[in-house]
């Protein structure tokens, strides 16, 4: 404990520190939610920095969570440099992270789908370089379920004929590059009756050369059938690589203008 | 924080009482209201009983599809007897007023609740529809009421899924002397049926058609809407009452869900295929001879959910592996 640190001269702020993990090495911010997770997950997720909520962090949902098994998430962070990290988590979710995003030569930018399980916040938290912690989020109503139903391919009972199934493409857009692609994959939450957790939990982007340009850590909170938009600063093809949780592999390569291609057709 | 009970006290003059009610204003408890259905006869022994043209919500009761109330001589025919057990009720009293007739026949024009879930209010064997609409009905009607108690809450106490008990067959039938022919159709949902009362002219689209509210696409397959719009198209007609929005006098509503449906298909396809992610799909600008169309963005971005995964897995190549 460093409390010593600690010892300021308002009441108040003595109060907030302590309600704080030591780790933060500074004080949290009450949450402009108001949800009743955020000190919990706070405490857990936001090591090494202080933590702040940040306009500049644009989380993206849609204005009602129509399935509430495949939710768009768009998060935004183009407008701060040197970003290391994205964490996208839902407070109120069994499942809370879905993401962790490490964008190397990759812009500050990523979307994907996610699962709800209820009314909840959806944040993005996104830390600097410098360690410090920028989020931004909202509340997003949705119905029950999302986590805890079964997803469609294991009703229809094909998941098996087509796991790991690879489509995408890729766009130039000056002197980065659009990567659009999703994996076939049931993502089970493990909160399913007889049917335990089984997801993708990595995904990697190399270039051409071989090295890595951006990678993710991957929960089963994110929707059966992960997709994933990413922005990297190269051009050339793109190896996209993923590993589930019984260490199967599945990888592709996309081709410079693909995307391009695909608009092309009639 | 704490805040003592002294502190509370000595705040409580008007400028602090504000901060220490809101909450408990936020979460005071609401209460389901009374439906109050309003019968407008749009032609002679027709009239139309406006929904609220917006999302289902708490605070219009899950009252925002249309429904119908049709005079023969044999009694009242009501077509669609809306969302809940007790806006049934309300139909069904406001059609014994206006006709001066017991309902003898119900028609629910496809399974959707916001149209069907008023059935039980009338004699299960007088309510009609199309097999489809029973099969998706016994599909879907289970989640569809929980969603709606979710909602709804109160204004959906009493409501059971109903299933019709007469199947519709395409063609002729003659209720108390009023002929009305009946279409057999698909494309917002697995069944659709419409409705031309012979002697008016006025054609009952179900959800079909829309007007100046966007079309909601949860069950639809764009393609065979479009053909049963041109179907509709070529029924001769002189009214129009959508599923959605304000009774259309000429051919305007028909046209407007074609284009809307159009544009919604065509963009969507160009979405996936430039590389926009759904949110970036959701926030297409709505072109500007959409911009008195009520609930465009939201139904807009229904219609995402609903396409975006399947046009990916259409239109983006497969790749390695």
């Amino acid at each position: 404990m460093r409390i010593a640190n600690n010892i300021l001269p308002a009441a108040a702020t003595l109060v907030m520190a302590l309600a704080a993990s030591p780790a933060l090495g500074g004080e949290l911010p009450a949450d402009p939610l108001g949800s009743p997770m955020w000190e919990y997950h706070a405490e857990k997720l936001f090591t090494g920095g202080p933590v702040v909520f940040d306009s500049r962090v644009k989380v993206i949902l849609p204005v009602v969570a129509e399935d509430q098994h495949v939710v768009p998430v768009t998060v935004d962070a183009r407008k701060l440099d040197g970003v290391k990290r994205i964490v996208v988590f839902a407070d109120l979710n069994p499942i809370p992270v879905a993401i962790d995003y490490r964008p190397m030569d990759a812009a500050p930018f990523v979307a994907t789908r996610i699962k709800l399980d209820q009314r909840t916040p959806v944040r993005a938290a996104v830390q600097l370089a410098d360690g410090s912690w920028h989020v931004a989020g909202e509340w997003i109503d949705a119905a029950g379920g999302g986590c805890s139903a079964p997803p469609l391919s294991r009703v229809r009972g094909d998941w098996a004929d087509h796991l790991g199934e690879l489509r995408g493409a890729a766009w130039s857009e000056g002197d980065t590059t659009r990567l659009r692609f999703g994996f076939r994959h049931p993502m089970d939450t493990g909160l399913v009756e007889n049917i335990p957790a089984y997801n993708i939990e990595t995904v990697r982007v190399m270039d051409a050369d071989g090295r890595e340009v951006a990678s993710m850590d991957v929960y089963g909170s994110v929707a059966e059938d992960p997709a994933f938009t990413l922005v990297v600063d190269r051009d050339g093809p793109m190896e996209v690589a993923a590993r589930d949780t019984s260490g199967l592999e599945f990888a592709g390569e996309l081709a410079p203008m693909s995307g391009k291609k695909q608009t092309a057709k009639p | 924080m704490r805040v003592s009970r002294r502190a509370i006290i000595a705040g409580l003059g008007a400028a602090g009482l504000a901060p220490v009610l809101a909450p408990a204003l936020v979460h005071a408890e609401q209460f389901a209201g009374t439906y109050d259905p309003k019968a407008e006869e749009v032609a002679d022994g027709i009239w139309m009983v406006r929904g609220a043209d917006e999302p289902i919500a708490f605070s219009n009761g899950g009252a925002i599809a249309n429904s119908v109330i049709i005079a023969t001589d044999d009694g009242a025919v009501v077509v669609d007897p809306g969302p809940s057990l007790s806006y049934g009720r309300a139909i069904r009293a406001l059609a014994e007023r206006v006709t001066g007739k017991p309902v003898v026949r119900v028609y629910v024009t496809h399974l959707h609740p916001d149209h069907s879930f008023g059935a039980g209010a009338f004699d299960a064997r007088s309510v009609h529809a199309l097999p489809a609409t029973r099969h998706d009905l016994e599909r879907d009607g289970e989640g569809f009421s929980d969603a709606l108690f979710r909602v709804l809450a109160d204004w959906m106490k009493g409501t059971t899924v109903v299933m019709p008990q007469g199947d519709v067959t395409a063609g002729e039938v003659v209720i108390g002397g009023r002929k009305l022919r009946l279409f057999a159709l698909d494309g917002h949902s697995s069944g659709d049926l419409a409705i031309l009362d012979e002697a008016t002219g006025t054609l009952i689209g179900g959800d079909l058609v829309f007007h100046d509210r966007a079309p909601a696409t949860p069950h639809a397959n764009l393609d065979g809407w479009l053909t049963a719009l041109d179907r509709l198209d070529g029924v001769p007609h002189d009214l129009v009452i959508p599923g959605h929005g304000p009774l259309d006098s000429g051919n305007a509503a028909i046209a407007q869900t074609r284009d809307w449906l159009t544009w919604i298909q065509g963009m969507l396809n160009d979405a996936v295929l430039s590389g926009k992610d759904m949110s970036e799909a959701g926030a297409t600008p709505i072109p500007e001879r959409f911009a008195d169309i009520k609930v465009a963005r939201y139904e807009l971005q229904r219609s995402v959910s609903h396409f975006y995964p399947g046009l990916e897995a259409k239109l983006l190549p497969m790749v390695g592996n």
